[in-house]
């Protein structure tokens, strides 16, 4: 790094802006330290609360334009858990509607300038997935005891053919949370490390205007992205809760 | 880039403790943050608190009251919407007994002026045989007038015929007789 910056002037730092730092100073990050994850954290909790709890504040039956959105998101995860698990999934309805709105809060919070994006970290987005596939694996056998196993077996195939495919979805299955976690994770910090680069070449003068309008156009590629990848993580664990709830293809 | 990690290495040795974990001297990351160990306890711990909060935040607040809000306005439109069709079936409802009426209040008219004409042919009727009566009436007087008249004129052309018969004779200078020229104009008149 320091030779880059010797040679051209420029300074290329896309990776500082996901350091943890303590947020009253100091070097030692315990487990209990207060630091800009707790901070961003706490301010995603905030948005949340001001969108779902006061923008519903009014209850009312025409409903103002913050408590159309409250209204959207809701109606937006629930059809899509309804759709994909059956009536008999809504009980997981609040836990579905937590991992969305805590995943495209952050996201977008993240998306401010000098923010610190909390879900472009691997061990933020993992324990989101991990929780899900422990969930969704005990709920399984909780619920259909041995007959869960069944999701692995395809009686649908041609008998010699389903032990190879009883590897194949077993692999898939173990695999679903590394692929959950790390779809999140590696496009939050990928836009936000591309836009820094992109930054970066604003230093020259000559290259300025070309850089900016490149951060536009990612900025609103990242805007998209931030959406996208929280509905595609939900989406994904309604998926993963039908397989518990009915599983067998 | 192998002399500046060397250079961080000596900066590490005597500043180990003023470093973040996973920067080098500059202050700059080294590698992926995301990778740097040290901080996962301290970001799991607080995803945890944040996810709990959360939680209770939508299931505790946030989603009973958005639910009943849309339950609340899912039965309000429905509610309306059968009201609306209530009042639909009433408007058909007046709108017939209108019609109806209506229909009733034309046979109603019909009849009246039925009634109308009749009393009115009838009144027609009898002044058109009063009339009639009184026209015969007058008829047969004049009639009767007429003959008066008629016998009237008989009578004179007797009497003028007599006179004239008689000064005709005297003035042919004879002397008739008064019995002679009445027979004889009554045989001429009658002729």
């Amino acid at each position: 790094m320091a030779t880059e910056e010797a040679a051209g002037g420029l300074a290329f730092h896309p990776m500082d802006q996901f350091l943890v730092r303590p947020l009253f100073g100091g070097t030692e990050i315990h487990w209990y330290t207060p630091t800009n994850v707790t901070l961003w954290m706490g301010l995603t909790v905030l948005a949340i609360v001001f969108v779902l709890v006061i923008g519903s504040r009014g209850r009312a039956i025409v409903p103002s334009r913050m408590q159309s959105v409250a209204e959207l998101t809701f109606g937006m995860v629930h059809k899509m858990l309804e759709d994909i698990t059956g009536k008999d999934g809504l009980k997981y309805f609040p836990y579905v509607m937590t991992l969305f709105c805590f995943i495209v809060f952050a996201n977008f919070l993240g998306l401010l300038p000098t923010a610190f994006a909390t879900t472009s970290h691997i061990a933020v987005t993992a324990v989101l997935a991990v929780m899900v596939f422990l969930g969704v694996t005990i709920l399984g056998f909780v619920k259909n005891g041995a007959h869960f196993l069944g999701l692995f077996w395809v009686s649908s195939a041609p008998l010699a053919l389903r032990p190879v495919l009883a590897v194949i979805e077993i692999i898939s299955y173990f695999v679903r949370p590394v692929s959950h976690s790390i779809r999140l994770a590696g496009n939050v910090m990928a836009g936000h490390a591309v836009i820094k680069v992109f930054a970066g070449f604003a230093a020259l003068a000559a290259i300025a205007p070309v850089s900016i309008l490149a951060i536009t156009a990612m900025y609103g590629l990242e805007v998209l992205v931030a959406l996208i990848q929280a509905y595609v993580f939900t989406i994904l664990t309604c998926v993963y809760l039908k397989d518990a709830l009915h599983p067998g293809h | 880039m192998a002399t500046t990690t060397q250079e961080a290495a000596g900066h590490a040795a005597d500043a180990a403790n003023a470093m973040l974990p996973g920067t080098d001297a500059h202050g700059s990351a080294v590698g992926m943050p995301q990778l740097v160990f040290e901080t996962f306890p301290n970001q799991i711990f607080w995803l945890l608190v944040t996810l709990v909060v959360i939680y209770f935040v939508l299931s505790r607040i946030a989603l009973p009251r958005i639910g009943g809000v849309l339950a609340d306005r899912a039965g309000k439109i429905s509610n309306d919407i059968a009201t609306a069709e209530e009042l639909k079936l009433k408007a058909k409802e007046a709108e017939a007994s209108y019609l109806r009426a209506l229909a009733d209040a034309k046979a109603e008219a019909g009849r009246i002026i039925a009634a109308a004409r009749a009393e009115i042919q009838a009144d027609l009727d009898a002044a058109t045989a009063r009339a009639d009566a009184e026209i015969a009436a007058k008829t047969a007087e004049s009639e009767v007038r007429i003959n008066e008249i008629r016998a009237g004129a008989l009578e004179a052309v007797n009497v003028v015929a007599r006179d004239t018969a008689a000064e005709i004779v005297a003035a042919f200078g004879a002397r008739a007789d008064a019995g002679a020229i009445e027979a004889a104009v009554a045989a001429r008149v009658k002729g």
